[in-house]
């Protein structure tokens, strides 16, 4: 069986639980952290690798303590309804997934040509690009 | 002979449903087609439009007074602060203001998820805002604390009232030097890697009407969705000429207005907060103006096509933070839409801040609702000071 690759997301009043502790003592999980991050807001972002034969239980787990558990696999959507057709992602998409269809002025969005880069998310002023897990 | 409009007349043309109305871009098409003389002779108005983030924005709300009553000292909408030095329960919650405790650029470049404008735009669409206020009570006013939920139909008034909007031109903004910068014009790659624009050229209101004749005091406006007013010029109204290298004049350059409307009748959509990485939080507002066809001249400057409409250039890591003159050129709308302009033999990719898209469906709603008649016309109390007032700005000196 190969571990799996998953993303925990966490507020704050979470920050201070054992759950890894819990992870690997009471469903004797392997657990390898590849990266763990907290943001200025205080929320946490764990990406880890898990394998055990209680693998199921222990997500149950997290997810009873209000962690949000999705695996890494991930595409960039776009919210059509936010999206003003600003253009101000357009000169930071490397693959112009997101280009100005002209002379309407309108942006598109072409989701097979985005490497999920992630620059979109950063300079969109109104956050209509979003990450689905 | 050339033709002569009144208000009065265009507005029982508009109540009869006669009247012609064309967008900024559409009427260029048609002086192209029939010669400006004969599309004077048609046209009644002009819609123009511009959707862009508009700092200097913000919204007076009147909260409604609590039982037992409370002259509110300091208020938080979200945790966002407003200004309560107004009176008992009246504040100003402004779009660039941040939460409590942001963590603003303390993690370069910040994220500024949350402000002021935000807050507008969730009370446009009807959303809960967590209210809380404080006091030092007084005999007449004894509470001294308030937490609780508002909607924006259960407080008495909200005026969005904007002090500048509608910047008649603005910078096509670059970064000269060697490392990326986050500014209010987005976020700009190291040399001239990018250049961004934020007006809406040929459809934006103040560049079709650059010597204000018609744009005053009371003109009715199409602003976040519903209809606002033209309520005094807007603060840092300098309405210059922009010039090239060789002094030849282009177009109008820095006016501005200050603009007020009912927050109640505008729609979500037409005011959205808006984030800019690493600078900070702010409103993008939906304004369109339309202008009367009151003589042929007013319509050849509302029928200025993108390319005789032209932006300064100006570097955003050392000329204009550190307020540095700097002669870098002017372009066209034509070319900064083209997606591509060229500097000093570079090809630099552009982008607008400022949507186009949404400022032609602006132009065309306006157009609609002058169509049904649903629009009047407002005809100013007291037109704007144009160009020849010879305005310009100060410094703020440090003493
Ligand atoms: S994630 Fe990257 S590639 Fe995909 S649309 Fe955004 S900027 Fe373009
Ligand atoms: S920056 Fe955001 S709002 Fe603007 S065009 Fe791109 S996705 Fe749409």
């Amino acid at each position: 069986m190969a571990p799996e690759r998953i993303v925990l997301r966490y507020s704050n009043d979470t920050a201070d639980k054992p759950i890894i502790y819990k992870l690997v003592k009471d469903y004797d999980l392997i657990v390898n952290i590849l990266k763990a991050s907290i943001n200025p807001h205080k929320e946490g972002t764990l990406v880890l690798e898990l394998i055990g034969e209680r693998y199921a239980e222990g997500i149950d787990y997290l997810r009873s303590q209000g962690i949000s558990v999705h695996p890494l696999a991930q595409e960039v959507v776009r919210n059509n309804d936010k999206c003003t057709h600003c253009g101000a992602c357009i000169v930071h998409c490397p693959t112009k997934a997101l280009y100005v269809e002209r002379p309407s002025m309108e942006v598109k969005f072409n989701e097979d040509e985005c490497v999920v880069c992630l620059s979109c998310l950063k300079v969109c002023p109104v956050k209509a690009m979003e990450v689905r897990l | 002979m050339s033709i002569e409009r009144t208000y009065a007349e265009i507005n029982s043309r508009i109540k009869a449903g006669k009247a012609v109305v064309l967008t900024a871009e559409e009427v260029i098409e048609r002086v192209r087609e029939k010669g400006l003389s004969q599309t004077a002779r048609e046209v009644d108005v002009v819609t123009t439009g511009t959707f862009g983030p508009m700092c200097s924005s913000g919204a007076f709300l009147n909260f409604g007074h609590s039982n037992p009553r409370i002259r509110i000292s300091k208020v938080w909408l979200n945790n966002v602060p407003a200004y309560a030095g107004i009176a008992a329960a009246d504040a100003y919650i402004g779009a660039t203001e941040l939460p409590e405790g942001d963590p603003c650029n303390t993690d370069y470049p910040g994220e500024f998820r949350y402000g002021g404008g935000h807050v507008i735009e969730d009370l446009v669409a009807r959303k809960t805002v967590h209210l809380k206020a404080t006091s030092y009570g007084t005999d007449c006013y004894p509470r001294r604390e308030i937490e609780t939920d508002i909607t924006l139909d259960e407080i008495n008034e909200a005026i969005l009232f904007n002090p500048r909007n509608g910047y008649q031109n603005y910078n096509c903004a670059i970064n000269l030097s060697g490392r990326t910068i986050h500014t209010y014009m987005g976020t700009l790659k190291p040399q001239m890697g990018n250049a961004h624009y934020s007006t809406s050229g040929q459809l934006s209101p103040l560049l079709k009407d650059p010597y204000f004749r018609t744009i005053g005091i009371g003109t009715r406006i199409f602003l976040g969705g519903g209809i606002g007013y033209v309520a005094w010029n807007g603060t840092q109204h300098f309405p210059g000429r922009l010039k090239d290298e060789n002094g030849n004049d282009l177009n109008g350059a820095g006016g501005t207005l200050a603009v007020l409307g009912d927050l109640k009748q505008m729609k979500t959509g037409w005011l959205v907060g808006a984030s800019f990485r690493g600078y900070g939080s702010t409103l993008t507002v939906g304004l369109g103006i339309p202008i009367p066809i009151l003589n042929e001249e007013i319509l050849a400057l509302a029928a200025k096509t993108d390319d005789e409409l032209y932006a300064p250039i100006v570097d955003y890591s050392d000329n204009y933070p550190n307020s540095k003159p700097g002669n870098l050129g002017v372009v066209s709308y034509a070319e900064l839409k083209s997606g591509k302009i060229r500097i000093n033999d570079k090809e630099i990719p552009t982008a607008p801040l400022s949507s186009y898209y949404k400022a032609r469906e602006i132009a065309g709603t306006l157009k609609q609702w002058i169509e049904k008649g649903e629009f009047l016309l407002g005809e100013p109390s007291q037109l704007l000071p144009g160009p020849q007032a010879g305005l310009s700005g100060k410094t703020l000196s440090s003493k």
